[in-house]
């Protein structure tokens, strides 16, 4: 009796699984397929699933452009290099400043402590959008139209708030003996930060890095208004110019979505123990 | 190399200071100075690039400004402000943005909790599930949107092919110029994309639940619904309520995702709020209303904000 009540429990948990599994793969197995198609196949009606010829003509187009290729696709190398330069170093510029930050708040007594820090808190909730009207007059004043410079620094209205946040969290977790030890023994504040605190927290300077290049890796909306030749143009902004508004170039889309996602994608599964361990820590990507 | 050498020497500098003793008080002015130098580049950097700008945000929200001009000018008082509450239009992109974030939140907590609850049951393969989970999450939003975008594409989509296959329908649909449709299959894309995010939180959040407490509740004669309802809900609220916040933010700005599946169409049916604040700005090119529109989603935004803050916050926890 119990027994079968087991198996039964089993199959019904194991049987959505199975469901969820197709929910999650059927998607990206139909963006893979389609990248490997060629145009011909691709439309047909109804769609043959598994292309009969299956080509990576698609890739070499966009990584070894020959001149049949549409612009968006001959420019889709230079979009990933862009994303590459402004996600990681959006990315440095959070963890140093941030580092410095996060340890003044999770260890020095100060007055204000705690204002600054839900100040910090706050700030991570403006909206892109109530931002991008004064940031774009400003580029525009600058000079920085179009230039990643624009993108690392508009990025780091939402990434540094995360950084400090979330190191803060991480920083609290080091055994404040350790430091101790280490500033008795004369060290300075930034020496015992660099030597004593950021070796123990380093799980939390991975996760924290991690999320902060998916935050910017991710980015669409400033790249959209700041960006619009190869110069600066971002990965997400070349995916959504492949729908254009005449003809929709569905190979090159899809093909540009795989490469588009394999970074972060890869990241996150090579680092899915951070990922983990840094959602626990109550930081989440937003 | 020598930038190398001169960050060091920069970092010993105080350790000399550090050594000499000093009177206790003098030891707290200290650290409240290096505090305040630590904090000095970031709350800087905030200054700048968001406290400012919200600002001047709010200005142009009270001016008649044109992109074309955008120095703030023309003060016109309310007058923005006053124009939206009268428009119909924009009442119903407030509804549709408040469906869009509620439908789609509300489904993927439920889903989520669901998927975090078994997991938790360590079915076999729980582990691949879960790895499973961290790729529609990782996946680029626009990639996203693109990829669900050709899904529902009305001449050569994937749907319209397995529908058609399964017998369901007799010819290919046009999915996304259907005005009471469109919104929930943008629904479905973030589902897929937002969803593993809440499973991800759950899951770290019940994996930290004691089990001895549902094992006792079990041996007292407890049910599994009992179990679930009376024992590990209240444990689990506080994550819970941190995914919603999370997730309600984001949802109730949504963009990039309309962007690319719909452009706001049919007929402005997934318009949101968002998305009217860049037509307005960007398309039409009136700064003035469109700050106005940013700044209503501001107040919101920190309206959640402040909620987010009172669970995420507990003071009595710091030093």
């Amino acid at each position: 009796m119990k027994t079968t009540r087991k198996i039964f429990g089993l199959s019904i948990k194991m049987f959505l699984m199975l469901v969820i599994l197709i929910f999650i793969y059927a998607p990206l197995s139909w963006l893979f397929l389609s990248s490997i198609s060629t145009r011909a196949e691709l439309l047909a009606t109804p769609p043959r699933w598994i292309p009969e010829h299956p080509t990576l003509q698609n890739y070499r187009d966009i990584l070894v452009p020959g001149t049949a290729v549409s612009e968006v696709a001959r420019t889709f190398k230079n979009t990933l290099l862009n994303s590459f330069i402004v996600a990681s170093t959006t990315t440095v510029i959070c963890l140093l400043v941030g580092s410095l930050a996060a340890y003044a708040l999770a260890r020095l007594r100060m007055r204000y402590r705690n204002h600054i820090f839900l100040g910090i808190l706050s700030v991570r909730m403006i909206p892109e959008i109530s931002l991008v009207i004064p940031l774009y007059i400003a580029a525009a004043f600058l000079g920085w139209r179009d230039r990643p410079i624009i993108l690392i620094v508009t990025y780091l209205s939402f990434a540094l708030p995360f950084a400090i946040w979330m190191l803060t969290t991480f920083f609290e977790t080091v055994p404040i003996e350790l430091e101790d030890a280490a500033l008795i023994d004369g060290s300075s504040r930034l020496g015992t930060l660099f030597r004593v605190v950021l070796p123990v927290a380093s799980p939390g300077l991975v996760s924290t890095a991690l999320f902060t290049f998916l935050l910017a890796w991710d980015e669409f909306f400033f790249a959209l208004l700041f960006t619009s030749t190869i110069q600066a143009k971002t990965v997400p902004v070349a995916i959504a110019e492949f729908t254009g508004r005449y003809a929709v170039d569905i190979t090159a889309m899809m093909t540009g979505g795989i490469l588009a996602a394999l970074p972060p994608v890869i990241l996150a599964l090579i680092f899915q123990r951070y990922i983990v361990s840094g959602l626990s820590a109550g930081a989440v990507k937003g | 190399m020598i930038l190398a050498r001169r960050a060091d020497a920069a970092m010993d500098l105080p350790m000399t200071q550090a050594a000499l003793p000093k009177p206790r008080q003098s030891l707290r002015q200290q650290e409240a100075r290096d505090a305040f130098l630590m904090l000095l580049p970031g709350l800087l950097i905030i200054f700048v690039i968001t406290l400012i700008p919200v600002l001047y945000t709010f200005i142009l929200s009270f001016t008649d400004t044109p992109l074309s001009n955008p120095r703030p000018q023309n003060f016109t008082g309310l007058q923005n402000y006053l124009a939206f509450l009268k428009q119909p239009l924009f009442w119903q992109t407030i509804w549709r943005t408040f469906y869009f974030t509620v439908v789609s939140v509300g489904i993927e907590l439920v889903l989520g909790l669901a998927i975090a609850t078994l997991l938790h049951s360590r079915p076999p393969g729980w582990k691949f599930l879960r790895t499973s989970l961290i790729i529609p999450w990782a996946v680029p939003t626009i990639v996203n949107g693109a990829l669900w975008r050709w899904i529902y594409n009305a001449d050569y989509g994937a749907l319209n092919g397995l529908l058609l296959s399964l017998g369901i329908i007799t010819k290919y649909q046009p999915w996304l110029t259907q005005p009471d449709l469109a919104m929930n299959l943008v629904i479905v894309a973030d589902v897929w994309h937002s969803m593993p995010f809440i499973v991800l939180i759950l899951s770290a959040a019940l994996a930290t639940i004691p089990t001895d407490l549902e094992e006792a509740a079990q041996v007292d004669g407890a049910t599994a619904w009992q179990r679930f309802w009376l024992i590990r809900m209240p444990l689990l609220k506080p994550a819970i309520l941190v995914a919603l916040v999370i997730r309600t933010v984001e949802a109730f700005r949504v963009f990039d995702i309309i962007y690319v599946i719909t452009q706001g169409g049919p007929a402005f049916r997934t318009v949101t709020i968002s998305y009217l604040t860049y037509l307005e700005s960007f398309s039409y090119g009136k700064l003035g209303s469109g700050s106005a529109l940013s700044f209503l989603i501001s107040i919101f935004t920190l309206a959640m904000a402040l909620v987010y803050i009172r669970l995420l916050y507990r003071p009595e926890g710091r030093q």
